[in-house]
């Protein structure tokens, strides 16, 4: 119902044109500039990060990655000392446009974070909890419609089997691994566009990185998804294209494999084999 | 080679002599205490039967029972608390979710707590000016109870957003990365976290006001009332201010009334400060993180 929504709306006049113009382009970025305070962390950002594919972002600490993550479903402008200039367009649609609702733009572009961060519920109430926030307020779901919801997010994320016997279990008693699991589930039932992810996998032990590894393979495609990485073996084996970014600017953008094997920057060359970062 | 040296069997006698010299501190916090306690039970103890709980004084309230001031101070707690708590915890909320963090809220969380400090005697007569002269309420326990109100209305806020703020920021972010308003996550996350904490502040604030007798003295509290009273602008009698009375104000009280009275009142503020731990302690079990 809601795609189909997003689907009228991107029909209708100017933003229309825009979007058939970028339809295989989920993000465009434009000169995007941002500072904190009189610090500039982010230079000209001109991206095309592609529809449906999974795009990593890698660089050392503080050369913006982050930023560039946090811009993109506007968190960053929480902090009230954070400047922005330039345009962000996801599917077509400016986020900074006047009539843009802060809520729309995080309910289609949902983030995943370096911690887990369950709510203390329980597991259930956690895959429900966004698509109530966003759901009508007069009406309640059906206990059946309700389930189909819980159990296809969580079979999505590969956590059903795991907890479908104890779905009232407080999710703060969940390993690591299922906890972020659940975190990525839960942003499932209200269909976002894009899975912002930071670093998912820094909180995890090798057998959780796999697994949850495993689970954004299996979202790619259906979501457009960008994840920030320290780790570039899993940049390399878990990602479509690759963006290298270096003190605030993008230094490289391009395939996966061909960008580890055959880099066109001497930076990204020298980053990639581990001689900096 | 692990043997003591001279210098550890100095700090070890150190620490045992600051370790005994703080138990002893801590017991001469509890000796009054527990010397209060034993006193009203082994004086006022015979004083109580079921004929004192529930019978009006008589003979210039030399004999007889207490109902109407233990009746008169159910309604003014109960009148006091249903002002001061949802007026507190929505004055928390804004201070500490939707305020802006500038100088200007930190002057009145600065005022709060000053408020908090107000002596009493000087909240009586601002209830008198304000409640019972100004907006015409005459003495009566809406008068009295809004004076408590006012009096207790800090411990309510400052309890409730120390306890908002107890609630750790994760939670919140979740909530607004998934496109929540800052009143859906207070509501749905938030709130559910904190109400241990606001308990609290409660159970504070209800021993406060059970015991309190200045504020109610010219406000709305009565030496002696015949009959009890049947809505909030009549005058009632109180515990606190009976106490006053017969232990002061009356000649010829039998000696174990004072001390039965006081039991009274102890006893009816530790029982719903035990009630309300009993649930506050329920309420911490069912939240881990």
């Amino acid at each position: 119902m809601e795609q189909a929504q997003a689907i009228a709306e991107t029909g209708n006049g100017a933003a229309g044109a825009a979007s058939a113009q970028t339809a295989a382009h989920a993000i465009h970025t434009r000169d995007l500039n941002l500072w904190y305070g009189d610090f500039q962390a982010l230079y000209d950002i001109n991206l095309d990060i592609k529809q449906g594919i999974i795009t990593s972002l890698i660089g050392p600490s503080g050369c913006g990655k982050t930023t560039f993550l946090r811009s993109i479903n506007r968190i960053n402008e929480r902090l009230g000392y954070v400047r922005i200039q330039g345009a962000v367009e996801v599917y077509g649609h400016d986020i900074f446009a006047p009539g843009v609702e802060i809520a729309q733009v995080r309910k289609q572009i949902g983030m995943v974070f370096q911690r887990p961060n369950p709510l203390p519920i329980s597991i259930r109430d956690n895959v429900l909890f966004g698509f109530n926030l966003h759901g009508e307020v007069r009406r309640r779901l059906h206990r059946s419609e309700q389930d189909e919801i819980v159990e296809g997010a969580l079979r999505q994320v590969l956590l059903w089997d795991a907890v479908k016997d104890h779905l009232d279990r407080k999710a703060t008693e969940l390993s690591l691994e299922e906890q972020q699991k659940l975190c990525i589930a839960r942003l499932l039932p209200v269909k976002p566009r894009v899975l912002l992810m930071d670093e998912p996998c820094s909180a995890l032990d090798p057998k959780g990185t796999e697994a949850v590894e495993e689970l954004i393979w299996g979202l790619a495609g259906e979501y457009t998804i960008l994840i920030v990485t320290h780790n570039m073996a899993q940049a390399r084996r878990a990602s479509d294209e690759c963006i290298f970014m270096l003190m605030g600017k993008v230094v490289e953008h391009g395939d996966t494999a061909d960008t580890f094997v055959t880099p066109v920057h001497k930076e990204t060359a020298d980053y990639i084999e581990g001689r900096y970062g | 080679m692990f043997a003591a040296t001279h210098l550890n069997v100095q700090n070890m006698r150190r620490q045992s002599l600051v370790q005994i010299l703080f138990m002893l501190m801590t017991a001469i916090l509890i000796l009054p205490v527990l010397i209060i306690l034993a006193t009203l039970i082994y004086k006022g103890g015979p004083a109580i039967s079921f004929e004192f709980l529930f019978s009006d004084p008589r003979d210039g309230m030399t004999a007889g029972g207490i109902f109407p001031a233990l009746v008169g101070t159910v309604w003014l707690v109960a009148v006091a608390l249903l002002v001061s708590v949802p007026l507190g915890v929505a004055a928390a909320i804004y201070l500490s979710e939707f305020a802006p963090q500038n100088w200007f809220t930190r002057i009145i969380n600065l005022a709060i707590i000053n408020l908090a400090g107000v002596p009493s005697i000087v909240h009586a007569l601002f209830g008198v000016g304000a409640f019972v002269l100004f907006f015409g309420f005459g003495t009566s326990i809406l008068a009295a109870a809004l004076t408590l109100a006012i009096m207790t209305l800090p411990v309510v806020i400052v309890a409730t957003r120390e306890s908002l703020q107890a609630v750790p920021l994760a939670f919140r972010e979740a909530c607004w990365n998934m496109g929540a308003t800052r009143w859906q996550t207070i509501h749905r996350v938030v709130l559910p976290n904190a109400v241990s904490g606001i308990l609290t502040g409660v159970i504070l604030e209800v021993s406060r006001t059970t015991g309190e007798t200045a504020p109610i003295m010219f406000t709305g509290a009565a030496f002696f009332l015949p009959f009890l009273p049947e809505s909030v602008f009549d005058q009632t009698m109180a515990l606190s201010l009976h106490l006053f009375v017969v232990s002061t104000q009356v000649p010829g009280v039998p000696d174990e009334m004072p001390y039965g009275v006081a039991l009274v009142l102890i006893g009816m503020v530790l029982a719903m400060n035990s009630v309300s731990i009993a649930f506050r302690m329920y309420l911490r079990g069912k939240k881990k993180w």
